[in-house]
């Protein structure tokens, strides 16, 4: 076959337009969701949850007839419990494939990764886990608990079942390090001491010289905001020790990738903690929510704390197109703004429209069993540490994590 | 009285922890002078042997003391024939060699058992001295690594294997005119160190979540204290691994487990700044 200039630049046109074309038809149908997840690594307990919530909520959306009349595609990619890959597939989302919305990010760390390459780009971004609190940005929607609905909760609760006196063993990142001093106040507050406070960074897996030290320095209580499956070798070798019915134990994140579940129930008894959401929760909502995850995964209940928020942050956008009406990013953020509230397995959560934080319940709870069984419920905590230093009403421009002083 | 017994405990446990580490690299580099990249990975590998085996419902110690190292040595074997023997007296191209062979086991061990933490619980329980709980499993791990240095001394020492080894280390060319097949105990050689890394996993397995990229942890660690304990084998790894455990946990006691790490490192640089050809260079001269 002979091919001289002419017929060469034809074809590759026709190519070209042709390729192009499906993607051009594709973009005007259908609504694209792009999700960014640890679902595999050290923080794949975390993350897969979080991606079948995902898909659970996109294919609730797409089975009702989509948003707009238009259905919901997801560009998912796996991070790989690797902070790096974070920019750059946050590049990628925001820029080759222009997506509408992207959720995702679970460890601190990851979301401010790529918060600012959100807000460059203005793509709307949801992050949707238990978090330090103190983000205030327009173009971010959080829907996970932040210290003062958890933490203000969880310390009275735990010194309550044991004493005054308190150790705090945190993930060294900005998680772990503001959350300890969340802790320090409340724990200050209820008339109590912090007598340590010791940070681990995230492949630290050997505890036994931190688990003496802690017995030097005989608190009542040790409360354990780690991170990770590193981590989670700390609650094998603190009841491996024998500890485990001598100082109680508290934390703001176990449970939250379902760890109550891996660690055997000799391990995991009594542990205290606070969450917006169990799989023990008794209400009609959860036991629907429950019965659709299994449906959709063949029985599977691996759903946890930040699995059911991710769902909400789904939720939420969609109730936030479907008011606005349209796409665009601006219209969305007023829509969410006038404080739209969905009914989540969770129960209800609201925007709150000064912080674009969540207005949500806390259940304080204790594991039995490899149970979380619920204590006490504490009904619509608003976000308090982030509306004392955050007003995006007043100042839409902000763009800082504030962090609290003591 | 009770603490200082706790914390004795603990720097013992961390110089048996580091011992243990370092085995199996001391044979491999330290005698064989292979610089094994892919040692943290031969230890990981010994880790998810035990995880398998328990898992397929043997008992916890068999597969620990027994079957890891056993799976990890048959793997070395295969290595060294397909790999390392081509490259003996060449250190760069071993080095590259093994570092490839490091993702290989990394990428495998994602492909078999995902890219995800495992663990089993350790299975021995803890008990109390005076007012405080101390692992049981620290003992167990004391224990193990005091056997080992016993064994190697022995064999190195006490057996004609160890001996035609040491000497096929120092001299090839003599061993194998005196008719010892240099090929077949280089071979042999290196079976153990695998093995010995594959013990060194599997007995760590218990106290950490274990990921493919596990070994990472353990490289650096291995590498300071063999490079730092010099030229004799056992003086060697024992002097070296005494000084970085006691540094590491003296620290982590007095501050935080953040600068034990740190102070470890600093004591390693300044060790290799004083004696740069490792402490057995200076202390312990002659010794195996």
């Amino acid at each position: 076959m002979s091919l001289n200039r002419r017929t060469f630049l034809g074809r590759s046109a026709a190519l070209a337009t042709t390729s192009l074309m499906p993607m051009a038809v594709l973009a005007a149908d259908s609504i694209k969701l792009g999700s960014i997840l640890d679902t595999s690594g050290p923080f794949d307990a975390y993350g897969k949850p979080m991606d079948q919530a995902m898909r659970l909520a996109v294919s609730e959306i797409n089975e009702a007839g989509g948003l707009l009349g238009r259905q919901v595609e997801v560009t998912a990619y796996d991070t790989q419990s690797d902070m790096a890959l974070y920019s750059q597939y946050g590049q990628q989302l925001t820029r080759q494939d222009q997506v509408d919305v992207v959720h995702g990010g679970i460890l601190s760390a990851s979301r401010e990764a790529i918060r600012q390459t959100m807000r460059k780009t203005n793509t709307l971004y949801f992050y949707n886990v238990l978090y330090e609190g103190g983000v205030c940005d327009r173009n971010i929607f959080i829907n996970g608990v932040t210290p003062a609905q958890q933490v203000e909760a969880l310390v009275p609760y735990a010194m309550k079942n044991s004493g005054k006196k308190v150790y705090i063993l945190a993930a060294d990142y900005n998680y772990g390090q503001i959350t300890a001093r969340w802790i320090q106040k409340f724990v200050a507050e209820n008339g109590g001491e912090v007598v340590g406070t010791d940070f681990f960074p995230l492949d630290v897996s050997d505890f036994g010289s931190t688990i003496a030290k802690v017995q030097t320095a005989a608190p009542d209580l040790v409360i354990a905001p780690l991170v990770g499956g590193a981590h989670l070798s700390f609650f094998r070798q603190w009841a491996a020790a024998g500890m485990k019915d001598k100082i109680a134990l508290a934390s703001t994140t176990l449970g939250v990738g379902n760890e109550h579940k891996v660690l055997t129930p000799e391990e995991g008894n009594g542990i205290m903690c606070a969450y917006n959401y169990s799989q023990e929760l008794d209400t009609a909502e959860n036991a629907a929510f429950k019965a659709k995850w299994a449906g959709m995964f063949d029985g599977d209940q691996s759903m946890h704390e930040i699995a059911v928020s991710h769902y909400h942050g789904i939720n939420t956008w969609a109730e936030g197109v479907r008011q606005a009406g349209s796409l665009d990013r601006m219209a969305i953020i007023e829509a969410l703004e006038t404080g739209i509230s969905i009914t989540g397995p969770g129960g209800k959560v609201t925007v709150d429209p000064k912080t674009h934080h969540a207005v949500l319940d806390v259940h304080l709870m204790k594991m039995q069993d490899q149970k979380m069984e619920v204590v006490e419920t504490l009904p619509q905590r608003q976000p308090v540490d982030t509306q004392a230093v955050c007003d995006l009403s007043a100042n839409p421009d902000d763009n800082t994590q504030y962090e609290i002083d003591i | 009285m009770d603490l200082s017994f706790v914390i004795l405990v603990e720097v013992l446990y961390a110089i048996a922890s580091l011992v243990l580490i370092s085995a199996g690299l001391a044979v491999v580099f330290g005698m064989m002078k292979v610089i094994n990249l892919a040692h943290g990975e031969f230890m990981m590998l010994g880790g998810y042997a035990t995880i398998t085996a328990v898992g397929l419902g043997v008992n916890v110690f068999v597969a620990m003391l027994i079957i890891a190292p056993l799976i990890v040595g048959l793997i070395g074997l295969v290595v060294e024939r397909l790999v390392i023997r081509h490259l003996y007296g060449r250190l760069v191209d071993t080095m590259l060699a093994t570092w490839g062979l490091s993702l290989v086991f990394i990428g495998l061990a994602k492909m078999i058992f995902g890219n995800t933490t495992t663990g089993i619980s350790t299975p021995i329980p803890g008990f109390a001295v005076g007012n405080y709980q101390i692992s049981g499993y620290n003992f167990f791990i004391i224990l193990v690594a005091v056997a080992l240095v016993i064994a190697m001394f022995a064999v190195l020492r006490g057996t004609r294997a160890g001996l035609i080894a040491r000497g096929t280390m120092q001299r090839a060319d003599m061993a194998a005119a005196l008719g010892y097949s240099p090929d077949r105990i280089y071979m042999a050689t290196f079976f153990c160190g695998s093995a010995l890394s594959g013990l060194a996993g599997a007995v760590l397995a218990p106290l950490v979540g274990l990921v493919p990229t596990s070994g990472g942890a353990y490289i650096a660690k291995a590498f300071i204290t063999v490079i730092a304990g010099g030229p004799s084998l056992i003086a060697g790894l024992v002097s070296s691994a005494a000084s970085f455990g006691f540094v590491n946990q003296i620290f982590t006691f007095a501050i935080s487990p953040v600068i034990g790490e740190v102070a470890l490192l600093v004591a390693a640089v300044v060790v290799l700044r004083l004696i740069p050809q490792g402490i057995t260079s200076r202390f312990f001269k002659g010794k195996l």
